[in-house]
This record gives C-alpha cells, structure tokens and sequence, in this order.
C-alpha cells in the first residue's frame, strides 16, 4: 500500500486526470467532492497530503483550510490548494490561511506530482 | 286538446331542456366577457320575482277564496321595502360588496367578528325554515300533476311525480349553481334562466286572468258585478293580522336566503335598485291583479269542493282550454322550481361555508389547512344541494298534502325572520354584539319552533295534552298561549313572541356584553360603509411566509386568479416578481378574496392559521373608536401619501441595491468568466500530457482523448454564450419574424434538449399548443431548450416529470413549464437569471461538464428582446418557470 493522498476537487475530468497521474506514480488516492463534509473526511482518513480545490459545491475551499487548520488533529496536515479563478488576492488568502502551497489551473502534471511529493517529504 | 300525463311530463321536461339551454348560453356568454346586457337592471329586476313561487302562482288564489283580499300583504311587504327601504338595500348591496359577502349567514357572521358560531346558527334557522318552503313547491308541482290526471285512467302515484322533480332540480342546480368556485358567487346562467321563467309565470297567470275576464266572467263589468255578489269576505280579519302580514311579509323577503341572494349577492350594481324599486311593485301588482277574479268565478262555476289553491289550473280545463290550461301550469312549473334552484343554491353556500368548512378547518391541523379546500368546499356544497332537496322532500312526506299552500309559506316566512333583527340591528347599531345576536337567534329560533313549526306537524310531534295544557303542565308555555295569551290567531301570536323575545334578547344581551376588536372593527364597517375608503385592517403586523400563503389562496380560489392577485400586490408594491410583501393591507385584500368563497368566517381562520402575532393592535382601534368621516377621509388622504412616499422610497432603494449589485456583479462575472474557461483548460492540459506519455493502453488513450473534446466543446460553447449574452445585452440582434405554432417550437425544442430519449416524462397540452404565433420562433426555442434541459439536469424526482402548460391571456401567450422536483429554494431564485448563477445540484454524467450557468441569463434577454418575460413561478412544488410573450400581430389580424 502506498502513501495516501485526499483529492478534494469537484470537477469529474480533474478528478480523473490528477487521479491518473498520481496513483501511476504510487500513491492511493482517495476523491472527495462535497464541500460541507471535507473536513471530516480530512479527520477520518488522515492522508499525507491534501489537493483542495478553492471552489467546491456547498462550501469554498478556503472555509475548509481555515477549518483544518483550526483542528488540532489536521493542523499539521500539508495542502496543496489549486484554484481556477488565478488571481493575486486568492494567493494570498490561501497562503494567510495557512495552506502549504498554492496553485492555479491549468497546471503543469509534472508540476503537481512534484509538489505533491515534496509536501509528503517535507 | 287532450291532455295525457305523458304529455305533461315530455313538455315538462321539453321546458326544463330550453331552461338548460338558456343557462348555458348565458354563462358562455358571461365568461367570453360579452354579458353586459345579462346584467341589465331588467333582468336584475325579473329574477327578484322569484319571491313569487308556486305559493303566489296558485296559492294566492286559494288564499283570496278563503280570506278575501288578505293575500294582498304578501305582496304588500316586499314592495313597500323596495320603495321605502331603497337605503337599506343600497347599504345592504354596498356592504355585501365590500366585504365579499356570499350569503346572509356570512353577511350576519362577518358583521359579528366574522363568528363561526353565528354563521353557523343561520345557517341552521334557514335550512329549517327553507325546508318547508321546498316542500311547498314540490307539492305544488305534485298537486298539478294531479289536477290534470284526475280523471284520466290508471292512478298514478303523485309522490313518483315530486320526487322525480327533486331529483331533476338537484341536477340542474348542481350542474349551473356549483361548477365552480366563483369567487364572486355569482351565476349568470341561472339568472337568466329565473328571468325567463319569471316572464313565463307573469303571462301565464296575465293568460287566465283575461280569459277568466273576458272569457268566463263577462267583462270588466260583468267581473266586478260577479265579485260584488260572491260569499267571499273581501275585508275579512281584524287590522292587526293585515300589519302583522305585511310585516312579516317584508321581513321575509329581505332575509329568506334566496331572495338575499338575487336581491344582494347577485346584484351587479346600486343602480339597478332604482329600477327595481318601481318595475318590481309593477311585476307584482300585475302578479296580483287577476287573483280575485279567478278566485270567485272558481268558486261559482267548479263544483262544490274543489281545492282553491288549483283554481288556476282548474278553470282552464275545466272549461276545455287545454293549451292554456298547459299555460298555467307551465307557469305553476316555473314559480316552483326557480325558487327550488336559488334556494338551493344559497342554502348549500351557507351550508358549506358555515358548517362545513368551519367543521373541516377545526378538524384538520394547520399543516394540512387547504391541502384541497376547494374540493372540499365543491363537494360540500354539492352533497348539500341534494340534502337540502331531500329534506324537502321528506318534509313533504310527512305533512302530506293536506296543509293549504298558503300556511306552509307562513310558516318559513316566520322562520327566516328571526334572522331580522340580527340582521338589521348589525348595519345600524355599532353597539350590538356577538353575544347578543346568538341570544337573540337562538331564542327567536326555538320560539317559532315551539309555536309555529313543531305545530305544523299535527299532533305528531307535539302531543295533543301539551298543546292544551303546555309541557309539564306549565299553562303559560302552551305553544298556542304563551305567557297565557289566548285569542291571538297562531300566526301572529308565533311571529310576534318569537320577534318580540329574539329582539329584546339581541338589544340586553348586546348592551350587557362587551364586543371583541375584530367585532367592533367590522361594526363600524358594516354601519359606517358609505363613510369607508375601504376596508380597515384586521391584521396589524404578519409573520406571514408569503408563499404560504400563494399556496393557501391556489388552493381556494384557483391557480390563476391567485397568481393575477399576487402579481397584482407585488406591482402595487412596486415589486418585481410574483411574491408581494405579506404588509397587514395585503393580508386583508387576500382575506377579502378568500371570503368570496368560503365566507368570511373561514376565511379569517385561514388566514389566521398563518399569521403570527395579534390579529389586531390597540392602535388599530383607535382609529375606529371616535372616527367622525372626516378625520377618516383625512387621515385616508395622509395615509395615501406616505404610501406613495413609501413606495417612491422602495423603488429609490430597489434601485440602488441594484447598481451596488451590478458594481459586484461586474467583478464576480470577471472571476466566474476566468474560473469556466481555466477548468476546461484544465482537464485539457492534463490529459494533453498524460497522451503525450508512453505506456497508455488504447482504451485510456481513447477515453482521454474524448475528455479533450468534450472540453474543448464545453469552451467553444461557452465562449458562444458569452458572446451571444453581450450581443443579446447592447440590443444589437435582428429579430426574424416567423410564422409557426407554438407546438412546432416545442416539438423542436424538446428534440434538441434531448428530452425525447431520456427518464424525463413530458406532459403537454396539444389543444392549447395548437396556437399561432408570429415572433422569432428560433430565439423562442432556445429559450425553451434551455427550460427543458435545466429540467433534465436539475429535477431530482425519482420519476421526473415536466408540464408544459400553454394559455393565452388577452394578446399575450403564456407558457410554464412546470417540473416534480425539488424546486429552487427562495434565496437562489433572486440569482438564478444572473450570468453563471449555476446552483449546487447533481451533475448529470462525468464525461460531458454540464453548462457554464448563462442559459437563464441568456433566456431573460431574449424574451426581453421579443417583448416578454420570464419568470420563476412560486409555490408550484418543483422548479417552475414562465414564459409570457405577445402573441404576434399577424395572428391577432387573422382572427
């Protein structure tokens, strides 16, 4: 069994591609699309590292981060945050809020996959 | 001529068929909008002369041989009131209007605080007194029929004869006087059918007199000479029976339900009065002219023994006259059952607003108030049509035929009077109370039962020794003499107890009590109604939801007329959309239109069950405590300003709310524009590269491949809809003109949104589709494409369904379309016509993304361009939405 990683994306195609490349490269990912229960299942399957995307079907990305990090369980948990809306002031939110790295759609896989293994190491 | 009884019965039933043919004509007419002259005061006029039932037509006969001119009051009474009591039916008839009054229970209930109690009550007191009446007339038909087979071989059986009538009124009577819940109560059709028979039964009766005249008596002369000579004593009785008789007369003809409900209910204007008020002495005095003459060459020339009440009938054929003969009973048949009809009617309003509905709105729970009120109220009132008939029917059972016409009459003219005092104390007399008017009902009610209608039965009911020596032996509550007063006729004496004791009943009672605010408020509604600018208010504040109520008032006065009141209110308000403020103002004008269906007692018990708070604040009262008119006018014109002010306000702050929003819109528009093109290109890049690798099997590289056009498709189209929203928005779009009907442009539509191949049902309309319309039908099927497939996408019902319901109103076409699922809850709906408002449903499929969130954008703006609109219809279950838009100009022509 490999390292575990908690995709929470809510667009099926994204889902599917980042899924690909990272289980290829030996991770279990485990998917998760609904805004208002991330967090718990942050708490439940204590992955590695977390993808979260900014903007989700019921609650925003950014209210889940700063839930996270106010949890002293997931405090410490990495999370790499991706949005598509790729301005400067979601940037710095994201990074105020605590998530350990930020980046915008499109990305590059190769860029993803990297950052990915370095939250795991780090 | 020879008449069979076959005969008789096929022109019975031929004259009952051209009855329904009018009554249907007339209410087509009334409902395509073009029944102006049905509402002439002529036949407002002819259909008040349903006072004159078979009673008059053939009793009154009977009634001159017997008592001479006596039978003069009964004509006296009504004719005095609308001659000298102009005002009071003026006040009536406003009053009735103003508060959307059905019946005189609901008019005595709502001016009592609007008391289910009361209503109740007189509701009771007329059924029973109404139900002698009934049986009045069904032996009056039975007893024709007999006159004519007397003689004729094989004896049919007369009461084969009054029930088959009984079965044969409830018929028409639930077909013309119950089809629907009209929240005027008014029924053109049956109006003109009781103004038909009215010019039946006045030529039929005018027929005989001039042959009995002419024909028989030998002149105006030679008639007089005759009348001089007969044994009937034409002054008989003493001075006080005439007063008492006219009185009661008068009484009646202003609260007997029927009459309440031709001469108030179905009044369409005040001014008709003025016509009424010579022309229907007039309909009377020619009703009564030929009364004496008939009746003493009755009693000269028909053998010894003949019943006077057939006189009518009787001369005719006696005299070998068969066409006339059949004239008058025609006549006979036309008094009789005109008044069976409305009085059933009326009676079966006042049974369901103010028993059953009372009954089923303390039975239920508030959850579940309306869930079919209307039904409800329908069925009630159709099951009391046949109830009220079949009690008549067993009342003329019972009491047999042997009671004169003129007694039965009497007797239920005695009955309804009771309702009198309560009636006339109301609209004069802010003091009277609730409490008192029960009193006065009860007590009035259970005297004439004990001394008039209980007697009526004969020893049946009431034994002989309590009659002689009163129950328990209490001499003074003798039914015939009470409190020891003998002597009196037992009419006079039963009228003037029970009018003499429910009178002062209602005036003690009524000072010793003290009324509620909702009692008070509708007091100096009713008394001061021509001072009034409108209604007060009963309700001072709301936590009404109002789309609970929408629902509520669907339920009871339909789906359209509520939707029109709404929409109407929010205008009014200033207000886009179909959901007005629940302001106090409104929830009174729902409350009013309520009442017009299920009286006003219910009505405010509806409304109640969804207000919170005190219905009515000391303020409130206030303003009704010490109102000389014209603080009121002044204070109406104070209040019309700062309404206007307020509404100035609203509209002011609308519109600034609105600029902030567009300033916020402009910027999330930007983010949301960058957010749907990046996550396309998303998916596009990743898997780009993940195609680009080595290693793939050919079914992974085919599936990825196909992800890349589906989003490359989902760009192409969402850059088509931003550029087809701005074009839309700067107005810069040409507009085709296409001929079509609107079930071309929905067969296509559904085709394109796929709805054709997938779970979800589509229910239609095709008689309403096959409409011509002349508008750009392209632009108009993109936006009902659009309409269908947010139904396929969005509708979470497990067998999802979509109405497409299509109606014309005026020059404008109206389509909605409707679907079972979950609907839009209220907060999203003020978003849903914003760019890229989509909202947090499922997603249908994983391989194509679904739309960008501009379809309803788009939608607005085209509908706004082809002269339209489109809107989000509250209160339908699911997800329901509506599209108006003028028909075309072509089609308007071709018409």
């Amino acid at each position: 069994m490999g390292r575990r990683v908690l995709l929470i994306e809510d667009e099926p195609n994204i889902i599917e591609a980042l899924s690909f490349i990272l289980t290829r490269d030996g991770w279990t990912v485990h998917t998760h699309s609904d805004g208002t229960t991330a967090a718990a299942r942050v708490r439940t399957g204590s992955p590695e590292v977390v993808v979260l995307d900014a903007m989700l079907p019921g609650r925003s990305g950014f209210d889940i981060l700063r839930e996270l990090r106010a949890d002293p369980s997931t405090a410490a948990v990495p999370v790499l945050m991706l949005t598509a809306r790729g301005q400067e002031r979601d940037r710095d939110l994201a990074l105020r809020l605590g998530a350990t790295e930020f980046m915008t759609k499109p990305f590059a896989n190769a860029e993803v996959l990297a950052e990915v293994r370095r939250l795991a190491g780090g | 001529m020879i008449l069979t009884f076959n005969i008789l019965v096929a022109v019975s039933l031929g004259y009952v068929a051209m009855l329904f043919a009018v009554a249907f004509a007339a209410d087509r007419r009334a409902r395509a909008g073009r029944g102006g002259w049905l509402r002439s005061p002529l036949i407002y006029t002819l259909s008040l002369s349903i006072y004159c039932t078979a009673w008059t037509f053939y009793g009154a006969v009977g009634y001159a041989a017997r008592s001479g001119l006596e039978y003069l009051t009964i004509y006296l009474g009504p004719s005095l009131v609308v001659i000298g009591w102009w005002w009071l039916l003026r006040k009536l008839v406003r009053i009735a209007r103003v508060q959307r009054i059905t019946s005189i229970a609901d008019l005595v209930s709502s001016r009592f605080g609007k008391s289910p109690w009361i209503g109740a009550v007189v509701t009771l007191i007329a059924v029973a007194g109404v139900t002698p009446y009934i049986a009045l007339q069904l032996q009056s038909i039975s007893l024709t029929f007999a006159a004519f087979i007397e003689g004729m071989d094989g004896g049919m059986d007369v009461d084969f004869v009054a029930l088959w009538t009984a079965i044969g009124l409830a018929l028409f009577t639930t077909l013309f006087g119950t089809r629907n819940l009209d929240p005027s109560e008014r029924h053109h059709g049956i109006v003109m059918a009781v103004a038909v028979e009215a010019v039946v039964k006045l030529f039929a009766l005018l027929g005989v007199g001039v042959f009995v005249v002419w024909g028989l008596g030998g002149g105006i002369a030679g008639t007089l000479a005759r009348i001089d000579a007969s044994p009937i004593p034409m002054w008989q009785g003493e001075g006080g029976r005439w007063v008492g008789l006219t009185a009661l007369s008068a009484a009646a003809f202003l609260t007997l339900p029927r009459m309440f409900h031709v001469l108030v209910v179905e009044n369409d204007d005040d001014r008709h009065l003025a016509v009424a008020s010579w022309a229907f002495p007039l309909y009377v005095l020619l009703m009564s002219l030929f009364v004496v003459p008939i009746a003493v060459v009755g009693l000269e020339r028909l053998p010894e023994g003949s019943n006077p009440d057939l006189f009518v009938l009787a001369l005719p054929i006696s005299e070998g006259h068969g066409g006339l003969a059949l004239l008058a009973f025609l006549g006979g048949f036309s008094s009789a059952t005109s008044m069976v009809i409305v009085a059933t009617i009326a009676l079966a309003t006042m049974v369901s607003n103010h028993i059953v509905a009372p009954l089923w709105l303390s039975v239920r729970g508030p959850d579940e108030v309306a869930r079919d009120l209307r039904g409800t109220i329908l069925l009630a009132r159709r099951v009391s049509v046949a109830a009220v008939l079949a009690l008549g029917y067993v009342y003329f059972q019972y009491t047999g035929s042997g009671v004169a016409l003129s007694s039965i009459g009497l007797i239920a003219f005695a009955g309804v009077a009771q309702i009198l005092p309560a009636m006339l104390g109301g609209i004069t007399w802010r003091g009277a109370t609730a409490k008192g008017a029960g009193a006065g009902l009860l007590l009035g009610a259970a005297v004439w039962a004990w001394t008039l209608f209980l007697p009526s039965f004969g020893t049946a009911i009431i034994p002989q020794p309590v009659l002689d020596q009163g129950p328990w032996g209490l001499a003074w509550l003798r039914p015939r003499a009470l409190f020891g007063i003998e002597g009196l006729d037992p009419l006079l004496h039963a009228v003037l107890w029970s009018l003499l004791l429910n009178a002062a009943a209602f005036g003690l009672v009524s000072i010793l009590t003290f009324p509620n605010p909702l009692e008070r408020l509708q007091g100096a509604q009713f008394v001061n109604v021509f001072d009034q600018t409108g209604p007060a208010r009963t309700w001072s504040r709301s936590g009404a939801e109002v789309e609970d109520l929408l629902v509520l008032a669907q339920r009871v006065v339909g789906h359209e007329t509520a939707l029109d009141l709404f929409q109407a209110e929010a205008e009014e308000q200033g207000k886009s959309g179909h959901l007005p403020d629940a302001t106090p103002g409104f929830l009174q004008r729902l409350e009013r239109e309520l009442a017009g269906s299920v009286g006003a007692a219910a009505a405010h018990a509806l409304v109640g069950q969804f207000v919170q708070g005190p219905g009515l604040s000391v303020g409130d009262l206030m303003a009704v405590a010490d109102e000389a008119a014209q603080i009121l006018e002044y204070s109406a014109r104070l209040e019309a300003k700062s309404a206007e002010q307020e509404r100035t306000a609203r509209a002011l702050r609308e519109a600034n709310d609105k600029l902030t929003q567009l300033a916020r819109q402009k910027d999330a528009f930007l983010s949301r524009i960058s957010h749907e093109l990046r996550t396309p290109m998303t998916s596009i890049r990743s898997f780009s590269s993940i195609l680009q690798e080595e290693g793939l099997t050919p079914a992974e590289a085919r599936r990825f491949a196909g992800i890349v056009e589906a989003e490359a498709h989902r760009m192409t189209r969402l850059l088509d809809d931003l550029l087809d929203l701005s074009v839309l928005r700067d107005g810069q779009v040409t507009l085709e003109r296409q001929e079509g009907t609107l079930a071309e442009v929905i067969d296509r539509s559904l085709l394109s949104a796929g709805a054709l191949k997938g779970d979800l049902a589509v229910l239609r309309d095709p008689a309403a589709e096959a409409l011509p319309v002349v508008t750009d039908l392209d632009r108009l099927a993109q936006v009902f494409i659009n309409l269908v497939s947010n139904a396929r996408k969005y509708c979470d019902a497990d067998r999802p369904e979509l109405r497409i319901a299509v109606q014309r109103r005026g020059p404008q076409v109206i389509v909605d379309f409707v679907d079972n699922g979950s609907g839009i809850p209220a907060p999203e709906r003020e978003v849903i016509f914003e760019s890229f408002a989509r909202l947090s449903g499922r997603r249908a499929g994983t391989v194509a993304p679904s739309g960008a969130g501009l379809g309803l954008a788009i939608c607005r703006e085209i509908m706004s361009l082809l002269g339209g609109s489109i809107t989000y219809l509250p209160g339908q279950g699911g997800a329901a939405f509506r599209v108006t838009f003028p028909q075309g100009v072509a089609a308007a022509a071709a018409e």
